[in-house]
Order: C-alpha cells, then structure tokens, then sequence
C-alpha cells in the first residue's frame, strides 16, 4: 500500500466506531495533558525560585557571630556579638572581595499619622543595595555620610510604603520609628519572596550608625548582626571564604584548635540547593504524570487487541487480495499512532488550558515551555507506536484461511 | 456492456515471462492436506491429488461437504498451505514463494470470489472494487478510473458510491467479480458464489462468470453444490473423501 494512502484508511477505520476513539483518545488527551500541565507547574517552581535567587544577589557570603554562652548555657548561632563594623572594614581590604555589608537589624514599631506598622528595621550601609542588586524605585539612597553622622533618614520598602502611605508618595514625609523622626528619602524596588518565603518588601532601611546608636541603642558598641560578602567573582568563592575565616580567626585571636566565634555560609550553594530541589520536583511531578500516559498506552493497546479480533475477517479479505503483512502492520500500527497523535494534540491544548487555570485559581507561577510541548507530543506519539505494535503484529501474522474462516 | 472494449481490459498473455505453451496453468501433483485433531492425530482433507487446468478452461469443482475441494481451492489460492505435493501456477512453485511473493500472487494472478461476498462493509463499493489495485501500488486516480470501468463493466457503473449494505446479494457478488477483475487476473477461483443467491440471480451471475471466460479467456475454477450452477462449466471435477473421482465432461 502506498504510504499516502494508508493514513487516510487509518482515519477511516477510526472514525467507523466513533465513541470507542473518543474513549480511547480520552486515555491519551489525560495523560499527554496532565504531563504538559506538571511539567507546567514544575517549571513554574523553578521560576520562582531562580527569581528569588537572582533577587537574592550573587557570589554572596553571609558571615554571622557563632553561639553565645552564659553560665553553662549556649544560645543559637547568631546570638553572639563577636562582629563588629572593624570586622567588616577589615574584611574589605581583602583581594578576592569586591563588596561588603555589615548589617544591625531589629524589628521596631512605625508610624506616620494615623497608621502603624510593625516590620524589621535593617541599619545597612550604602554598599548593602548593591551586593543584593537592590534599586531604589523612587528618591536616594543615603550615603556614607549619612552612615558616619548617624542621619535619621530611611528607605521604604514597597510593603511597609504600601502600608503606612497607601497611594500617597512617601518621598520626603517624616515618619516616626520608635518615637523617633526620620525622613523618607527613597523607596525600594520590589523585590518579592525570598527563598525562605519571607516578604523582602517587608523592610526600612536605616544607616547603620543611626540604628547602633539611636535607634536600638546597641549593649556591645560597633557589633553587627551579620555581614554581607561579595566576592569578586564565583570562582573565587571559595577563596574568599578561606581568606574571611583566616583573617576573623587573626582579629579574634583565636588559638590554633579553638572553635570559630563566627559562622560564614555560602548563599550561592543555599541557591543551588534551592534550584536543585526545584528540578527534582519538576521531574517528580512529570514522572507521576507520565503514569497516566502509560495507563492511557495500556489502554489504546487494549483497545487495538479488541479491534484485531473484531476485523480478523476483514484482515483475511485484505490478505486474501493481496495485502501484505507490512500493509496490515502499517494499517494498524498508523491507527493507533493516529489515536496517539490527536489524543496527543487535544491533551496539549487541554493542559495548556488547565496550567492557566492554575495560575489563576491557586495564584501559581506556571510556565509552559516549547520544549515541555514538544516532549509530551513526542512522548504520545512513541507511546502509540510501541503500544500499536503488538496488536498490529498480531495482526499482520494472522493465517490467511484462518482469518476468512473467522466469524 | 462492453468486454472487449475499451482498450487494456483484455487479460495479457501469462505473466510469467517465456514458458511452455503446452504447460497447463495450474498443475497440481500428489497433493495432501490434513488438519490437525485435538486430541493428537489428523484428519486427512486432501489425499494425493492430481489435477492440470489448462488457461482458459471453466472448471467447476463439486463433492458432497467435506470432501475437500474448498481446502483445495484455498491452497490453489495460495491462502493455504499443503502438507505435501507440488503445486504449480504458470509455471512456478507456489512453495517457494516468500509470503510476500505469496501476496503478490494473490494480489496480481487470482481473484477470489467468495459465497458471502467478503465486501468491507465501510468501504464505498468503489473503494472495495479498488483495494487490490491499492495493494498493487497503483495512483489513486488510476485506482478510480479503473474502479469505475470494473463496475461498469458489470453493470454497477451508477452505484459507485454505495455501501455494500445497501445493495442486493446478486449486485454484491458482481462487486466482488469485479473486485477479483480489478488487476487483470489469469484465474478467478470462485467458492460457492451463488451459494447465497436465489435462482434468477445465479444465473445472472454465471452469465456473467462465462462471459469473462468466453470474451476475455479468463480461467474459471469454481466450487459449487448445484448442479445448475456446474453446467455452465465446461469441464467437471468431482471429489469425494478428498479424492477425485470423476473428472471429464460436464454430466449432472
């Protein structure tokens, strides 16, 4: 048989029992359509969180104080204040950095005329903005200046601009933070969820001498809560890392032997573990859904035995004139790829359709890549064909007289 | 209706390159056949058959049920094996063919007309007509026009488009003829063709099977029960017990 015409007797043969196809095709339009749709959703995860990781800034090293102790009992990392804004000088002579943040954060109370709200106040300096590739949406960021005279000026962040300002521009208003006044000189670009799920809009940024000193009035002067690193290119990551714990260990004189009094985590990998986790969902969740194309493949298969034994005498009629085996192999091979094939197509535009419905009923980032399309139509159409072959086969081999006789 | 015209309707000489004129057609020897019991052993069919046709002979076959002259017709048909013997068509040993050659066999050397007609029910009766000419790889125009000459031919030209289903047993079986004309067969094995039809339409359908054998030297083998049917054959082959036992003129 010409290969022109084998498709169109395929059609035929399908549409000759129409409910059984729909049937069929239903198997398959649920399983090529769950798959695009988890796919959809898995890669959605992924976006989220490499959003939050570019958010995050990059090639960052977050060094904190390590346990305090007192009378026997030792608190959680963080709770020491061995830190100090020298620490964070020193650390920026090194060579194999390019920025560094020392950050004293608290959470306080504000106000501006007749609302409140609570949120953490960051005392940062200017370089903080840049190793977390921050920008501001409106106004100036306060300077060293700023940071050196212990100025009460703050940047907003959009929650916290949102909340106390509603539509007004907060540019210039004073608001009071703890009772104490300070002016609005910018606003901070939105920034959104951070790998942990916090609001990093949630925040005022105050300069860092303003919140030690004024603000939460500080019982060890010059510590700080922890210090942003950037090193000054991934590769020297690490490098970066042996220099920072060699100098802290010389500043704190620390014995050869002694535990560090300071921890310094590597934000990148924190990332990477994030991302990683995020792949293996999108892996997991098409797994899961490529069961259901395996059960509708089952399903086809089934359907094509049924219709093997159903036609026997029309497979005998066909041999009887001249058919050969690879005719009757190709027929119904072609039929069931055909199912597969427009099964495939339906169940395509169905889970586009379905990963809309998800974004917008469970507020999810769904993301619908070529690549997802293209595998799950590939996937339907290698399905059809692996599970068309053995009923196809049985077909093909059928002894002609037996397949006359057939009733 | 018109047989000789127009041009190519004419059955070509033996297809089968240069072979001896005198060589019978079908040249069948010491031919067995025996099917398998279930409970071990078999049931002898077909035992030591002997039999030649001649091109353009119209052979009927008759017996009593079971005697085995419709296992003969299907292993001359090549849709059946036998379990020993030699069988020749044109020439060639039918044995030797790959089951594709085999198909080729069925699809370009015989036509096959059987008792229930063996139309596909979903297909046009065009499209039934045109289904070996598919098989032979032939463009789907050519398939068409030729499909529409083979049904004027036996006088179907003005249903082209039917179902089988709409169309009455008589006009049916002439469907199947045509079919089995389609890629201008030698042989047309026929198993019981009228076997489903009443008097008036068998013997419109026999008309029409010598007239194929008369006008266009196509040659004829046919199974039948009746007697009727047989006499338009010119030569009787009687079987019994998967023997023949009579074979010569047409005496019933």
């Amino acid at each position: 048989m010409s290969w022109h015409a084998a498709p169109a007797e395929a059609w035929r043969a399908l549409g000759a029992n129409r409910l059984r196809t729909a049937l069929t095709m239903l198997g398959m339009i649920i399983g090529v359509g769950a798959v695009v749709l988890m796919l959809a959703v898995g890669e959605g995860a992924r976006g989220t969180v490499t959003q939050a990781i570019n958010a995050m800034g990059s090639e960052l090293l977050l060094v904190s104080p390590g346990a305090s102790s007192s009378g026997g009992f030792r608190f959680g990392s963080g709770t020491a204040s061995t830190l100090t804004l020298k620490d964070a000088e020193a650390v920026a002579q090194l060579a194999t950095v390019s920025a560094v943040a020392p950050v004293f954060h608290s959470g306080a109370q504000l106000v501006y005329g007749p609302r409140n709200w609570n949120t953490t106040v960051y005392g940062v300096t200017p370089d903080y903005l840049l190793v977390r590739s921050w920008s501001l949406e409106s106004g100036q960021p306060f300077t060293l200046t700023d940071v050196r005279r212990g100025t009460r000026v703050a940047l907003l962040g959009q929650q916290v601009a949102r909340s106390l300002f509603g539509d007004q521009d907060p540019l210039n208003q004073t608001i009071r933070i703890k009772s104490l006044p300070f002016r609005v000189v910018g606003v901070l670009e939105r920034k959104g969820q951070s790998l942990d799920g916090r609001d990093q809009d949630d925040i005022v940024m105050v300069p860092i001498n303003t919140a030690q000193t004024k603000l939460f009035g500080n019982p060890f002067p010059g510590t700080v809560r922890f210090i942003t690193v950037q090193a000054r290119s991934a590769e020297l990551m690490e490098d970066a890392e042996a220099d920072i714990e060699q100098l802290l260990r010389g500043r704190h004189r620390l014995a050869k032997g002694v535990e560090n009094d300071f921890t310094i985590r590597d934000l990148t990998a924190v990332a990477e573990t994030a991302a990683q986790s995020a792949r293996a969902m999108t892996v997991m969740l098409g797994a899961i859904a490529s069961v259901s194309l395996l059960v509708g493949g089952i399903g086809i298969m089934n359907i094509m035995l049924v219709s093997v034994t159903e036609r026997t005498r029309e497979i005998g009629i066909r041999m009887a004139i001249g058919a050969r085996h690879r005719d009757i192999l190709l027929q119904f091979l072609l039929e069931a790829l055909l199912l597969c094939v427009l099964g495939g197509l339906v169940g395509i535009l169905l889970g586009m359709g379905g990963s809309q419905l998800v974004s917008e009923l469970a507020e999810m980032t769904v993301i619908i890549t070529g690549d997802s399309i293209v595998l799950s139509f590939l996937f339907a159409a290698s399905t059809g064909v692996f599970f068309g072959f053995y009923p196809a086969r049985k077909a093909a081999l059928l002894k002609p007289v037996e397949a006359l006789r057939h009733e | 209706m018109t047989l000789l015209a127009p041009s190519g309707l004419r059955v070509a000489a033996p297809p089968t390159g240069a072979r001896d004129e005198s060589e019978p057609l079908i040249q069948v020897t010491g031919l067995c056949k025996e099917y398998p019991l279930a409970g071990g052993g078999a049931t002898p069919v077909l035992r030591d058959v002997r039999l030649a046709i001649a091109s353009g002979e119209f052979v009927a076959l008759m017996g009593p049920s079971g005697s085995g002259k419709s296992t003969l017709l299907n292993i001359l048909g090549g849709l059946d094996t036998p379990n020993a013997g030699d069988y020749r068509l044109a020439g060639q040993a039918v044995a030797a063919l790959s089951p594709n050659q085999l198909a080729n066999l069925r699809n370009r050397q015989i036509g096959f007309v059987f008792q229930g007609f063996n139309l596909l029910q979903r297909s046009t009766i065009a499209e039934n007509v045109a289904l070996p000419l598919l098989y032979a790889g032939v463009g789907k125009a050519e398939r068409q026009r030729r499909a529409r000459e083979l049904l004027e031919q036996v006088g179907l030209g003005h249903r082209a488009d039917a179902r089988p289903n709409q169309l009455s047993g008589g006009q049916q079986q002439r469907v199947a003829i045509a079919r089995a004309l389609a890629n201008r067969p030698p042989l047309i094995l026929a198993d019981e063709p009228t076997g489903n039809l009443d008097t008036q339409t068998s013997e419109e359908i026999m008309a029409l099977f010598s007239r194929l054998n008369v006008e266009q030297g196509i040659t004829l083998l046919l199974v039948t029960h009746e007697p009727d049917v047989a006499r338009y054959a010119r030569r009787l082959v009687r079987f019994k017990d998967g023997r023949i036992v009579h074979d010569g003129e047409v005496n019933v």
